[in-house]
């Protein structure tokens, strides 16, 4: 029988170190709401979110209030939406498709919805390049609709022609979106090796390998493993292991109750469990702190990357055996606007970008939620879209980049985002350039399998 | 039959589990264990319990014990019992 302490770890897990479960997000394919026509196309979409998830928002309250465990985001992820847009003959076409989705997450009350995506790893279809064009104008109309595009893969290369219009559509995006310092670019992520099944924005969206609808839940609790570790300071790499593998064991425990829970009473099937330790700006919620708890003056300090990826695979192997399905990006995320230990090291110095590159070969995704110079040219933006891929596609692992060239500001400056997506500094981006690079166009062709060195 | 957890912590005071239990009673909640101690002069307390017969919602419970905590200077939650079974039994 469960003993007083055991009830006492819990509710301290939760009160005072931020334990909760950060999303339950519902995938819906939208592939069955394609139409010749865009409007009636819209009109089904609308219909099918606003009734598949009517219940989302609902059930995720009574859930928390039952377990007394918060869920801090309740999201949509829906079929990218480039699949469904054949009947798009412009930019608007697909912008209209954005404010529907956009219209159809306010009226569920949820707080984001990702899928307006497209996979383009190998080539664009017609449909695909149009819905990349309408990106800026689709993020600066609409507030909760996440993109993300998947320009690479281990199987097929990088099509370097869609990084070179991301370069592009970042710096219009974040031009449309000056007077929220460049909002938008934080709600579009770049992938290499994306996951149908991830549930945490903005690169969320419903792969077509799943079925129609599915729950799935990422858990998160850096700060639960921040406070486990310091119960063992000074202690040997096995202790240490061991600890935050115990820890993410229980954290995940939790994430599949809730995910269980949110399929039965939703009455839809159960998808995955993503093991991620999630930050958030609040303080004591923080990867950066963890790190430091092992013994690093600050994040970016020689040692980092290896520290951060015995974080990665300890969480792993401990979550993994606590869900039966585990999926989605499932590492330690190192958003740097969203982690104050993150914002801490750079401010100092401690952190540059070249530091955090190095740690996205070890760790889930890659360069988030950075705020560079708005100056920075479109070609820069492509090749650092093109390094972070490259990681992703040889060590056949996801990476994405989600930078934000905040309009009008210089290193040194401070863009404030508010709530989850947090402050950043703007940090230093090499003034070297690349546009021959970048211009030649065309794919990195897939890479070889074998001789690994 | 699910169980369920109530947890009291706070400043100890004359009081505290007579106005729980009297709650309890009120809405046809059966107490079938009482674990309890004082660490460090704060009370903490965990009831298992039924409340699978309750005349109430349990999110209004979960409110109502909330606000009983508020008057008592001490915070009580009201819990599913298998959250703390996932998370420290395999």
């Amino acid at each position: 029988m469960i003993n007083l302490f055991e009830v006492e770890e819990t509710n301290q897990m939760v009160e005072e170190s931020n334990l909760d479960v950060r999303t339950i997000t519902m995938g819906i394919s939208l592939l069955d709401c394609c139409h010749e026509d865009v409007d009636e196309t819209c009109r089904r979409i609308y219909d099918k979110i606003t009734s598949k998830a009517e219940n989302l928002v609902k059930v995720g309250h009574e859930i928390e209030l039952d377990y007394g465990i918060p869920i801090v985001n309740k999201r949509i992820s829906v079929t990218p939406a480039a699949l469904i847009g054949g009947c798009c003959r412009t930019t608007d076409d697909f912008v209209k498709i954005a404010k529907t989705l956009d219209r159809a997450a306010h009226t569920v009350g949820i707080n984001f919805l990702g899928g307006f995506s497209a996979l383009v790893s190998k080539g664009m279809t017609r449909a695909d390049r149009l819905l990349i064009e309408s990106i800026p104008e689709a993020l600066a109309q609409t507030e909760l609709v996440c993109s993300s595009i998947n320009v690479g893969s281990t199987r097929t290369g990088i099509d370097m022609d869609a990084v070179r219009i991301l370069g592009e559509v970042v710096k219009k995006t974040a031009e449309l979106t000056k007077d929220q310092d460049s909002l938008g670019c934080a709600k579009l992520v770049i992938f290499c090796n994306a996951p149908d099944d991830n549930p945490f924005m903005a690169g969320a969206f419903h792969g077509v390998t799943e079925g129609d609808c599915v729950i799935n839940v990422g858990v998160s609790g850096p700060g639960v493993v921040k406070r486990a570790l310091e119960s063992v300071r000074g202690r040997d790499f096995g202790v240490l292991c061991e600890t935050v593998k115990k820890t993410a064991f229980k954290v995940t425990r939790v994430g599949q109750l809730v995910a269980r829970e949110a399929s039965r009473r939703l009455d839809v099937p159960f998808g995955i469990v993503d093991l991620s330790l999630a930050p958030t700006p609040a303080i004591g919620d923080s990867v950066a702190e963890i790190l430091e708890e092992m013994g690093l003056e600050k994040v970016g300090a020689p040692g980092t990357t290896a520290a951060l990826a015995m974080l990665n695979d300890s969480v792993k192997k401990g979550g993994i055996m606590a869900s039966s399905y585990v999926g989605g990006l499932s590492g330690a995320f190192i958003p740097v606007s969203e982690d104050q230990g993150m914002i801490d090291s750079v401010e100092c110095g401690a952190l540059t970008i070249e530091k955090l590159e190095a740690m996205t070969c070890v760790c889930s995704v890659g360069l988030d939620m950075i705020a560079i110079p708005g100056n920075v040219s479109a070609a820069s933006i492509s090749g650092m879209i093109a390094d972070e891929m490259a990681i992703g596609m040889i060590n056949q692992k996801t990476t994405a980049v989600r930078l934000i060239p905040v309009a009008g500001k210089d290193v040194g400056d401070v863009v404030e985002f508010g709530g989850l997506l947090g402050h950043a500094p703007v940090m230093k981006v090499n003034t070297f350039g690349c546009e021959d690079f970048i211009a030649r166009g065309g794919r990195i062709p897939a890479p070889i399998h074998s001789f690994k060195n | 039959m699910k169980r369920t957890i109530i947890t009291v912590v706070g400043k100890d005071c004359v009081g505290i589990i007579a106005a729980v239990c009297s709650y309890l009673a009120e809405h046809n909640i059966n107490i079938l264990d009482i674990n309890q101690s004082i660490l460090q002069g704060y009370f903490h307390m965990m009831m298992i319990a039924d409340a699978n017969h309750a005349d109430k919602e349990f999110s209004l419970l979960a409110q109502e014990l909330e606000l009983l905590g508020g008057r008592l200077g001490v915070q009580i939650k009201i819990q599913h019992e298998e959250i703390f079974d996932v998370m420290h039994r395999i």
